[in-house]
């Protein structure tokens, strides 16, 4: 039986792989199609992340927002939630950091990063909490509120940068700049002393470990705490759950709202990292491909990071195909639309397969 | 086919894997045209797969079937309906809205020309097989007003207007009181003389005896053995689904019940759907006492277990455990006071079914200081989960796999194991032996007698009257949601409870004082068809 737990695991890792592989022989046929060559058009694209540190340091910079909205996403999934709010979170999270980030700038920078980050973290909680409470008092389903929070949070937010806060004298929709003291630093010194070239213009920092931290924490709160045991439990029977003395409804609020903080989060990385302001529309949809990450990463926090990764190479080389071919950009996002396809339905395919040759 | 021996069925050596686990292992079976061949095994011993197999609802991996003499491929269920072969499953397939006739006739409607519905030969039909077989249906009632029983004798007649001659019945008795299993035997004893050929799977023993020309055994995908019913004793046939000798007696002491543990008053209650399925309910349960309450479900049972649970909120009485008032408490408050709770959904409730065994082992008691202080004790959840197992003889290869991977039996036997270990001053077991094993059956009731002799309370709620007549000390009898009978052990009889049961005064000998209690409404008729 512990062969089998071995045998289970490897499924795990295998069926988002063999989707991957799959994923990319569907582009291959769409480049060809196109008349190029797809060994080049692939070589292309995976130097563009793979092939150098500056490179891949940009890879990680674009995962780390997508390992926060994809364990935000993956949080809620297991306590039986559909997170589809992680753009609304995200946003409203960036816009309070931000707003902490020039309004308490007079603060010392150990006391003023930390609160910043509390804003984000807050505001995505806020945002979170709100389907969280409709669904856990009326039953409204979380997937509707989630996604017209979305909106509000996106209008909300344009709203606040264009008539109240917006930078004096400039035309672009964005916030005053957060004081200095609450940026946090780039990962380029480090790195150097760790004897790794990565470039000082390379925007990777600090939020890569804080998403880190965060994995290990979504980890550890799931499936080492009481907390977490209530939560999977819920999310796996709610019949069960009340059965078992857990208050459903209490666990559903608690674990929106703490889904909601981990998008929320996003804004550490995008305000206090790299644009050091509030820009109107930032995200492109990074709540969203946090869904396609949680789901490629099978809802688990180690999962999410390695998924988050490959997202994040697959960005930066759709950069590098832009630029370098005749293949426009798009064809990346195909291939990422692809590959979630593929792992939705061929992983059920690869599994029965799987699981009549194991037995 | 008129030759007494004449094989009507011949399937073998099917085999059926799922994953690892093997359901079938080279099963055979042959049935005789004309006979009642009954299949019995325990829970997961491949009966229910060996018969999707024949009706076409799964593929086996090997194996032949072979019917009258020539072999067939079996690939879905219309294809069986063709060959002859009738399916009447657990759970009923019946639209409540239509009536018996229309019921009967769905899918095949008897169409005049331009394809214009005829309602009428319909209802024919059902005079006709009615009259014929004696199934006591009436053609317009509506399928939703028909009692359990009259819904099974439906299913059974639209198998046979479809032209079935092998009818394959999947544990018709498991959902009726003794009249209507008798009823049920009549129809099949009926049916054979006609001429059909019946399959019945069945856990209850005599129900074999009584009924069966032949049984096969079925053991772990196997068939363990095939004999004729005539020359066979219940014991042997126990020891050979179990593989080893069954002990049928179970020690029940004599007990001088001690101080009343729990009082419900006038309990009140609705269901999902706010239809009041409590209606006023008043017992009490004493310390060392088995109190058992017999009722076809859907009487209040699932009710009366939620609310006193805190499951489900009453809508006015009290239930008081020793002098604490526990109405309105929350389910974890009720378990905290010593109320412990094998529910009679063990995948919706009692079990987290993609949970390890450990895990599952604390569900309820997950907030005890034992088992965690925010941070789980995995430790000692490990070690509590590998003493129940140990303790209880819970058949599983670790703690480490998925409660969903355990055998029924085995499964029920985690959850009695966690609920009994608590040592609680009152538990409320609801169905504990449904779908189980007889091994198992025989285990978990001596755990329920054993905790009598602690001197625990036990509230036993089952539709299984031999199991509420063999363990109980006083029994009740639910119907509609009230109490419309109550005797000490001794002194109730199935033929008196079935009767309470199907909420008709007894008739006959009024020996006992148990009707007395609230059978005004509770004799109204049912909504049976005669």
């Amino acid at each position: 039986m512990k062969r089998r737990g071995g045998q289970y695991l490897i499924l795990q890792i295998l069926s988002p792989a063999a989707a991957f592989l799959l994923a990319l022989g569907v582009g291959a046929v769409i480049i060809l199609a196109l008349k190029e060559n797809p060994v080049h058009i692939y070589t292309v694209m995976f130097r563009g992340g793979l092939g150098s540190v500056d490179g891949f340091g940009y890879a990680l910079f674009s995962a780390t927002p997508l390992i926060l909205t994809g364990l935000a996403v993956a949080f809620a999934f297991r306590a039986g939630l559909f997170n589809i709010g992680g753009e609304g979170q995200l946003y409203i999270g960036a816009f309070l950091c931000a707003w902490a980030g020039f309004t308490l700038a007079g603060l010392p920078p150990l006391l003023l990063i930390p609160l910043c980050m509390l804003a984000a973290a807050l505001g995505g909680a806020l945002w979170g909490l709100v389907p969280g409470l409709l669904k856990a008092r009326f039953g409204v389903h979380e997937v509707i509120n989630t996604i017209m929070l979305n909106f509000v949070a996106m209008l909300a937010t344009n709203f606040l940068v264009n008539r109240m806060f917006k930078e004096p004298d400039q035309m672009i929709p964005q916030t005053r700049e957060i004081a200095t003291t609450a940026w946090i630093p780039r990962l380029a010194p480090l790195a150097r002393r760790l004897g790794i070239g990565l470039p000082d213009s390379n925007p990777l920092n600090y939020a890569l470990l804080l998403s880190l931290i965060v994995a290990a924490a979504a980890y550890l709160i799931l499936f080492r705490t009481r907390l977490g045991y209530e939560i999977r439990a819920v999310g796996q029977s709610p019949g069960a759950a009340r059965y078992g003395g857990i208050r459903v409804g209490l666990i559903l609020v608690l674990s929106m709202a703490i889904s909601g903080s981990m998008a929320g989060l996003v804004g550490v990385n995008e305000v206090m990292g790299y644009r050091h302001r509030f820009l109107d529309g930032f995200s492109t949809g990074l709540g969203f491909t946090g869904i396609a990450v949680a789901l490629l990463g099978r809802n688990h926090p180690l999962g999410v990071v390695l998924a988050a990764v490959l997202f994040g190479i697959l960005n930066t080389g759709a950069l590098e195909v832009d630029i370098f071919t005749d293949i426009p950009r798009e064809l990346v996002m195909v291939l990422q639309a692809v590959i979630i396809i593929c792992v939705v339905a061929g992983d059920m395919v690869f599994r029965r397969w799987a699981g009549r040759r194991m037995k | 086919m008129g030759d007494e021996n004449e094989l009507l069925l011949n399937m073998t050596g099917i085999t059926k894997r799922f994953g690892p686990v093997v359901a079938n292992d080279r099963a055979d079976l042959s049935v005789r045209t004309g006979e009642v061949h009954a299949i019995v095994g325990e829970n997961g011993a491949g009966k229910s797969t060996l018969m999707r197999v024949l009706y076409g609802l799964i593929r086996p991996d090997e194996g032949t079937i072979e019917l009258r003499g020539r072999p067939v491929r079996i690939t879905n269920p219309g294809m069986a309906t063709r060959l002859g072969i009738g399916m009447v499953h657990q759970h009923f397939m019946l639209i409540d809205r239509l009536t018996v006739a229309e019921n009967l006739v769905l899918g095949m409607e008897p169409r005049g020309r331009l394809g214009v519905l005829r309602p009428g030969r319909a209802e024919r039909a059902v005079r006709e097989l009615s009259t014929d077989l004696g199934f006591e249906l009436e053609p317009d009632t509506p399928a939703g007003d028909l009692s359990v029983g009259a819904r099974q004798r439906l299913e059974i007649m639209k198998v046979i207007y479809r032209g079935a001659d092998l009818i394959v019945l999947d544990e018709p008795t498991a959902v009726l009181t003794p009249q209507e299993s008798a009823e049920l035997f009549r129809i099949m004893r009926r049916l054979r003389e006609r001429g059909k050929t019946i399959i019945f799977i069945t856990h209850k023993l005599s129900e074999v005896m009584e009924l069966s020309d032949r049984v096969t055994v079925m053991r772990g995908g196997q068939v363990a053995g095939v004999m004729e019913t005539a020359g066979l004793t219940p014991s042997r046939l126990a020891e050979m689904m179990v593989g080893r000798p069954v002990l049928e007696q179970l020690d029940k002491p004599p007990l001088e019940p001690g101080p009343v543990v729990l009082t419900v008053r006038d309990l009140a209650a609705a269901d999902d759907s706010g239809a009041p399925r409590l209606r006023g309910i008043s017992f009490q349960v004493r310390a060392g006492e088995i109190f058992g309450i017999a009722g076809v479900e859907g009487n209040g049972q699932r009710e009366l277990v939620e609310v006193i649970n805190g499951l489900r909120p009453a809508a006015s009485g009290d239930i008081i455990l020793e002098d604490r008032n526990l109405s309105g408490q929350s389910p974890r408050r009720i378990r905290d006071r010593s109320v412990a709770h094998i529910p009679e959904d063990r995948h919706g409730r009692g079990l987290l079914l993609d949970f390890t065994l450990w895990e599952n082992a604390v569900l309820g008691l997950q907030h005890r200081r034992r088992f965690s202080r925010g941070w789980l004790r995995i430790g000692a959840m490990r070690g509590h989960a590998g003493r129940l197992v140990e303790a209880f003889d819970i058949r599983t290869p670790s703690i480490d796999i998925r409660a969903r991977q355990l055998s029924g039996g085995n499964q029920q036997k985690l959850i009695v194991a966690r609920e009994v270990e608590q040592d609680p001053r009152l538990l409320i077991a609801a169905q504990p032996t449904r779908g189980v094993d007889v091994g198992s059956v025989e285990f978990i009731h001596r755990q329920l007698l054993d905790l009598r002799a602690r001197g625990k309370a036990i509230l036993l709620v089952s539709a299984d009257l031999e199991e509420i007549l063999t363990l109980s000390d006083t029994v009740a009898v639910i119907f509609r949601g009230r109490i419309v009978g109550r005797f000490p052990a001794e002194e109730a009889d199935e033929r008196t409870l079935g009767l309470l049961m199907m909420g008709r005064e007894e008739n006959g000998d009024g020996s006992s004082d148990g009707a007395g209690r609230g059978n005004g409404a509770g004799s109204a008729a049912t909504g049976e068809g005669s």
